[in-house]
């Protein structure tokens, strides 16, 4: 029977020659992901089984990244625990401050992550790594505490949703955009417990961090995963990085899709997403008189280094809007130091941005540009739900970093051609 | 296994965010999680919730985030059970993972009133609303839910 190219992968991990959608398998894990929200209450859950060893203690991540640099004394205590545990089970990829980054920014930087894994973590954006052509999903604490033990996940195997992109996409025009036109044209619950399986021409024109700000979104269409072929652009960002071999895997041309979404790229526009969901979208050229408080570029979506350069590149010379906060967050310390070495820090600093050591900060509403009543924010963030990065009567817009970069200069969501 | 209890109604896209918000995130007892259930979209909701009760939402339910807090959050609120015409996958087996119990059921989601009175049976998938008399099917656990729900959750049915 013909299978997507998620359903190969499973298959594949269950130890099965094929697998079809609906069907229940337990898949053998190649990584498995905590943060300092969700670690420490799967540390919980982990310690009631009563095992003395972890799975390998090589496939377990743990990055210290939400409210880290901790902003309190309970996130202190979190952190502590996990690093406990860290030390007691000799957890090799253990990332604290110094190290750490975005958790879905730092796992492929790393290596840690690649084409043809079969990956579980503990955060619902783990659904990154399908740019890189693996199968990854997120799940909650105690799906992570079984993966510790076990080095097993129970799936129920997806059927998928095929998004045919073509074209190419214009200047400004990025990764966030494709996926937040997509989540309007879909909805939140558009994918609902399937893949979102990209494919078309249009893909080689995407860069890498084009494909983790679209498969990182893949969740918030509803979706099980979002996935990408793997070509000589994936090739090429995991060649001296990966640490396994990667395996490639592709979907049989007659596989069975749900249904089939096209996306042409020559005609996409610069898109932002109106509180409070991310299926609100509307083009920058239908955002009139929207005005805004702060500025928030970074994330697990966009806060690689082509989002901070192009963001640059936007705000050199020129300087943020008086009465607007700009905050710039690179998403782990390689982005941060490449970013600093070019000059895009200098940029940052001198047009009026303040830039922050790596940390999920504000996109959670955790520190790090909070919200008061009655504000507004545009941020490079993935939801705008209410009260996501702060007051319960505040407003999240979430764009790409150049309409990102654009708004800070004029304290109104911009297009980017127009500054 | 039967629960019955008082319905509190919500819409669609009820997400994690507002089921328990990021900033009491810094915690995992259960009791200090269950005082902030709700809290962004029913600030009332504490007060009023009395054990049995049960919530009625519509589409999407528990969309967001990962976080194991949501579900934790309502089942130690009291919260017998969850009904909505559909959740979102995470929540989804985060609640079955965690022993919160949930149907799917778009009828009752629809028919349903904040305040009725309901009766849930697990093994039949019916859906009793004592107030108006009408009966709903929702399908039951499939065989592998319900082992892991026999077990009292995922990590007891790997202790075992
Ligand atoms: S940057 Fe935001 S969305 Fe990404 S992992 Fe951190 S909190 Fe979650």
């Amino acid at each position: 029977m013909a299978m997507t190219m998620t359903q190969k992968i499973l298959a594949a991990h269950a130890g099965l020659k094929e697998v079809k959608a609906g069907q229940l398998i337990e898949a053998k894990l190649d990584m498995v992901l905590g943060n300092d929200i969700t670690a420490p209450v799967a540390i919980n859950e982990f310690e009631k089984i009563g095992t003395n060893s972890v799975f390998d203690r090589e496939r377990i991540a743990l990055v210290m990244d939400h409210f880290t640099p901790n902003k309190d004394i309970k996130a202190a205590e979190q952190v502590k625990r996990v690093r406990e545990f860290a030390r007691e089970y000799d957890i090799v990829n253990f990332f604290d401050v110094g190290q750490m980054g975005v958790e879905h920014a730092l796992l492929p930087e790393k290596g840690l992550v690649g084409p043809g894994d079969c990956v579980i973590g503990a955060d619902s954006h783990t659904c990154t790594y399908g740019a890189l052509g693996a199968f990854s999903t997120g799940v909650g604490s105690t799906d992570m505490a079984a993966g510790m033990a076990t080095g097993k996940a129970w799936f129920k195997v997806p059927s998928a949703i095929k998004v045919v992109l073509t074209g190419i996409p214009r200047e400004f025009v990025g990764g966030k955009d494709v996926i937040l036109h997509l989540i309007g044209l879909i909805g939140v619950d558009g994918a609902l417990y399937r893949s979102l399986e990209f494919c078309g021409e249009g893909i080689k024109h995407l860069s890498m961090d084009d494909r983790f700000a679209i498969a990182n979104m893949a969740i918030e269409a509803g979706a099980k995963n979002g996935i990408f072929p793997v070509d000589e652009v994936t090739m090429e960002y995991v060649n001296g990085r990966f640490m396994r071999q990667p395996v490639i895997f592709e979907a049989d041309p007659d596989a069975e899709y749900d249904s089939v979404v096209e996306i042409n790229l020559d005609t996409l526009r610069p898109t932002v997403a109106f509180p409070h969901l991310p299926e609100n979208t509307k083009t920058v050229d239908e955002c009139e008189n929207v005005k805004i408080d702060q500025v928030v570029i970074g994330s697990c979506t966009n806060g690689r280094y082509e989002d901070l350069k192009i963001a640059a590149e936007i705000m050199k010379g020129k300087k943020v809007a008086k009465g607007v906060r700009c905050i710039i967050i690179p998403a782990t310390q390689e982005v941060y130091l490449r970013a600093l070495k070019e000059g895009l820090i200098e940029t940052f600093i001198e047009s009026g941005a303040a830039v922050s050591t790596p940390t999920c900060g504000p996109c959670l509403g955790g520190h790090m540009g909070i919200l008061a009543s009655g504000e507004s924010a545009v941020a490079t963030t993935n939801r705008n739900f209410v009260g996501r990065m702060g007051h319960v009567n505040s407003k999240v817009y979430l764009a790409g970093p150049a309409v990102a970069a654009a708004s800070a200069l004029t304290g109104f969501i911009t297009d980017p051609e127009k500054v | 296994m039967k629960v019955q209890g008082r319905v509190h109604k919500y819409g669609s896209n009820v997400d994690t965010d507002v089921i328990i918000p990021a900033r009491y995130l810094n915690t995992s007892s259960h009791e200090e999680l269950a005082t902030h259930c709700m809290e962004d979209i029913d600030p009332d909701f504490v007060k009023r919730v009395k054990p049995g009760d049960i919530i009625v939402a519509d589409k999407n339910f528990g969309c967001g985030s990962s976080r194991e807090h949501a579900p934790i959050a309502i089942k130690a609120s009291g919260i017998s059970c969850v009904i909505a015409s559909s959740f979102a996958r995470i929540f989804y087996r985060n609640a079955i993972n965690i022993g919160l119990a949930i149907m799917e059921c778009p009828e009752a989601a629809e028919k349903i009133n904040a305040g009725d009175e309901v009766m849930v049976d697990f093994d039949t998938g019916i859906i009793t609303n004592l107030t108006s008399n009408e009966t709903y099917k929702a399908q039951p656990f499939p065989p592998f839910i319900q082992k892991i729900i026999e077990k009292g959750g995922l990590i007891n049915s790997i202790k075992n």
